[in-house]
């Protein structure tokens, strides 16, 4: 079933055109990967998703964003709500100046969660769940800040997953990380998609085919060429997703 | 033409690089070395200069013979009164007028007249701001001669130091904080108060701090409102006598130079101490949201 889908998406920023027509549908308990060259629109299209791009001005749509069978831009639909069921996972960890323990209940506090047991248990859980719970469990009081690049990427995991989502969108959640720290998030990832449908923005090929279930390929914000990853890795029908993912540019 | 590396030769013969860059080391060790000079000398000497007057009795008694002897206790209460004052009333004043200018003004013009009008209102001589003081607090408003019209004006000279400071404070706190605030669902306000306030914390803490010290350290802005009596003001109403003005009444007057070195001392020891204290506070908290790497 399809968990979120967009239909004849066109996106601008003031006068310049950036997503043209793009109809995607990312089916739920499944992690759909956006490949593409820089500036090709993935990531505008990522934050069309839970209307991140409402924050700048110039940006306007045409066309529809479906999460379930709520249109997201509905005027009756509220931004808080959605983008508590669609959670997000910056490129660069963006971990709070704030403890370790606060930075995954700030999430559950700010929806007006106040039982502070209740809070607790669920802190613990998200960490685990984020794997990273053992790394951090002695230093819950102590700042974020503190930890690895690696580590404060899957706190962010954990601050996402704490608030219990229905999608996660990751935008290069690893492109800052160690090849090491990589392969964990990318484990993890595989294992939240039993509970979360994922949508990941990404640079790495070898990502794409490692942790996706389908794959979309923008070009110039259109989708050039979308479906199961292997086999769109493997028999591309496109000219464009083949020199693409055989290196030949991007 | 030339080869780069022929007219190099050509020109550079003046003076070798390393040569001129001897020079500019020296220079500008010598600023750094000279600037901390002052700011020793000046401090030793009224501190030195102060201290045959420096004894808890100073401190602790009022003056006698309108300040020829006795002590300053009713001066050192004025200050922390009006400075008190000023600062309650400034700080949320202008740290309010610095979220709404960074976070929820849609940038552009308002931002550059508030921007500019902060620049004029830190730029207005002190005394011109005692002027009005005088007209609009203590008379129009008639709140008489008081510590409360003395402070109200020392807030509002304090108001754009610290909003100038916190503006810049709060506009630099990383977007990504607010990012990923959003990205949680929470709301433009939800996002100020749980992750922005808190991460420009220390910097507005350092603009409260000189726009304090600006306020302790002010005669002119008070000597038409406070009244400049020498009792220890109880009540806001009462009038009184910061310790600047003190300070400056003993010397023009001709009332006691020593005593007025003793006073001056225990306004520099008082605005060191207002410093080092919160610096170590502001260090502390930092340590803590920013972990020890």
């Amino acid at each position: 079933m399809d968990k979120i889908r967009s239909e004849n998406l066109n996106v601008y920023f003031g006068d310049a055109h950036i997503l043209h027509d793009v109809n995607l549908k990312m089916p739920e308990n499944s992690i759909t990967a956006l490949i593409g060259p820089s500036g090709c629109g993935k990531s505008t299209f990522l934050r069309t998703l839970n209307r991140m791009n409402d924050l700048i001005p110039t940006f306007h749509h045409e066309g529809n964003v479906y999460l379930d069978d709520t249109e997201i831009y509905d005027d009756n639909v509220d931004v808080v709500n959605l983008r508590k069921r669609v959670g997000m996972v910056f490129q660069k960890a963006n971990s709070f100046p704030k403890s370790i323990f606060e930075n995954v209940a700030y999430g559950l506090r700010i929806h007006g969660i106040d039982d502070e047991d209740y809070i607790k248990q669920k802190v613990e859980l998200a960490l685990k769940s984020a794997a990273i719970w053992d790394e951090v469990k002695d230093k819950l009081d102590q700042s974020a800040l503190g930890l690895s690049g690696g580590q404060q990427q899957r706190l962010c995991i954990a601050r996402t997953v704490a608030i219990e989502p229905e999608v996660i969108l990751m935008d290069e959640p690893c492109s800052a990380l160690d090849p090491i720290s990589t392969l964990k998030i990318e484990d993890l990832m595989t294992e939240l998609k039993k509970e979360f449908t994922i949508v990941i923005v990404t640079h790495n090929m070898q990502q794409a085919t490692r942790v996706s279930d389908s794959t979309a390929f923008f070009l110039n914000g259109q989708i050039i060429e979308h479906g199961p990853t292997e086999e769109l890795f493997v028999n591309p029908k496109e000219e464009k997703t083949e020199e693409y993912i055989s290196g030949r540019f991007g | 033409m030339n080869s780069v590396k022929e007219e190099i030769e050509k020109s550079g013969s003046k003076m070798s690089s390393k040569t001129s860059q001897k020079i500019m080391n020296v220079v500008f060790v010598f600023s750094g070395i000279l600037t901390l000079l002052i700011l020793i000398v000046i401090i030793g000497y009224i501190v030195i200069k102060g201290l045959p007057s420096l004894n808890l009795n100073f401190l602790l008694s009022n003056p006698i013979d309108s300040g020829k002897s006795g002590g300053i206790f009713p001066m050192i209460i004025s200050s922390l009164y009006v400075t008190a004052i000023a600062v309650v009333i400034a700080t949320p004043l202008a740290v309010g007028a610095a979220i709404y200018i960074s976070e929820y003004s849609s940038k552009g013009k308002i931002v550059d007249i508030v921007r500019f009008g902060a620049q004029i209102l830190a730029s207005i001589p002190s005394i011109i701001f005692g002027l009005f003081g005088l007209q609009f607090f203590v008379i129009s408003l008639n709140l008489g001669y008081s510590v409360l019209s003395g402070g109200l004006v020392l807030a509002i000279m304090a108001l754009p130091t610290i909003f100038q400071v916190a503006e810049v404070t709060l506009s630099s706190v990383p977007s990504l904080y607010k990012e990923g605030s959003y990205g949680l669902g929470a709301t433009k306000w939800q996002t100020v108060v749980g992750v922005i306030l808190p991460a420009a914390i220390p910097g507005i803490i350092t603009g409260v701090i000189l726009g304090l010290t600006r306020a302790i350290s002010e005669a002119a802005a008070v000597m038409f409102c406070v009244g400049s009596a020498i009792t220890t003001p109880i009540f806001i109403t009462d009038p009184g006598r910061p310790l600047p003005l003190h300070l400056y009444v003993l010397a023009t007057e001709g009332v006691s130079m020593q005593n007025a070195f003793g006073t001056a001392a225990v306004l520099v020891v008082i605005v060191l101490a207002i410093t080092f204290i919160t610096n170590y506070l502001v260090n502390r908290y930092q340590e803590k949201m920013m972990g020890e790497r």
